[in-house]
């Protein structure tokens, strides 16, 4: 095996599955906790509108859905394939498209808080 | 003649939309693939909180209050079971994605995948903490 300490260029896929296997899980647990009725201090309208009205918020939203966006975007592309379909252009412009306009719709909600 | 020349050929006789089903193999690839459709649609939740944080307080809180359909929590249990075989496939293969030379030594695989799990559930348990759960 070919020793390499060169640093390694992580595509949207390879930073979004990190990303998604990193934070995720506990995510879910949180919004999970809120869907049975116990929701967290940090979800309450008051605590979430401060935290995403500040800059680190606003960057951590955005990276968090940018990056879960493009890298099960491009998963689904494969995962497409894998069920037998074959219209790769097709499925690639669709879930490109998704995630493209999910990006600008993050943005764009940001802002708007 | 055109008989004794003709060889058998080699016919593929997977098929295109049900070939996971042949080896447990592929059957474990195909389940780590599909976590991306929970996962993707997880990230759709996010973006309409999202949505309806910056709408105003009565629809953010219209928004938690659709969280509690069944279907909503149904959904969760079975999206954070995916999301948890995505971590941990995907932590499995990161010593072979991420190896860590230190001068000639590479460390073990195992010490990669085991650093990966300690700073996963310190990061939950902070993001926990964070939101006010422990």
């Amino acid at each position: 095996m070919a020793k390499s300490n060169k640093p390694i260029i992580w595509g949207t896929f390879a930073a979004g599955g990190t990303l998604t296997a990193f934070m995720t899980p506990v995510l879910i647990v949180l919004t999970l906790l809120a869907a049975t009725g116990h929701v967290p201090d940090m979800l309450g309208y008051e605590n979430l509108h401060a935290f995403a009205a500040g800059w680190f918020g606003k960057l951590s939203i955005f990276i968090v859905i940018f990056l879960s966006l493009w890298g099960s975007a491009h998963r689904l592309r494969i995962t497409f394939f894998d069920f037998g379909v074959r219209a790769d252009t097709l499925v690639a412009i669709a879930v490109y498209t998704i995630a493209g306009l999910g990006s600008i719709a993050t943005v764009v909600y940001l802002l708007r808080i | 003649m055109g008989e004794k020349m003709s060889r058998r050929p080699y016919v593929q006789e997977l098929s295109r939309t049900t070939w996971y089903f042949k080896q447990p193999r592929y059957m474990r690839y195909m389940a780590r693939e599909v976590t991306c459709i929970f996962i993707g649609a997880y990230t759709l939740i996010l973006l309409v909180a999202l949505l309806r944080l910056s709408q105003g307080q009565a629809q953010y809180e219209g928004f938690l209050a659709a969280l509690q359909q069944p279907g909503s929590i149904v959904f969760h249990v079975v999206a954070l079971g995916f999301s948890l075989y995505n971590t941990f496939t995907w932590f499995n293969v990161a010593p072979k994605a991420l190896p860590i030379q230190i001068g000639e030594e590479i460390w073990p695989d195992s010490v990669v995948a085991i650093a990966h799990y300690v700073v996963w559930v310190v990061l939950s348990l902070v993001i926990l903490f964070w939101a006010g759960v422990i």
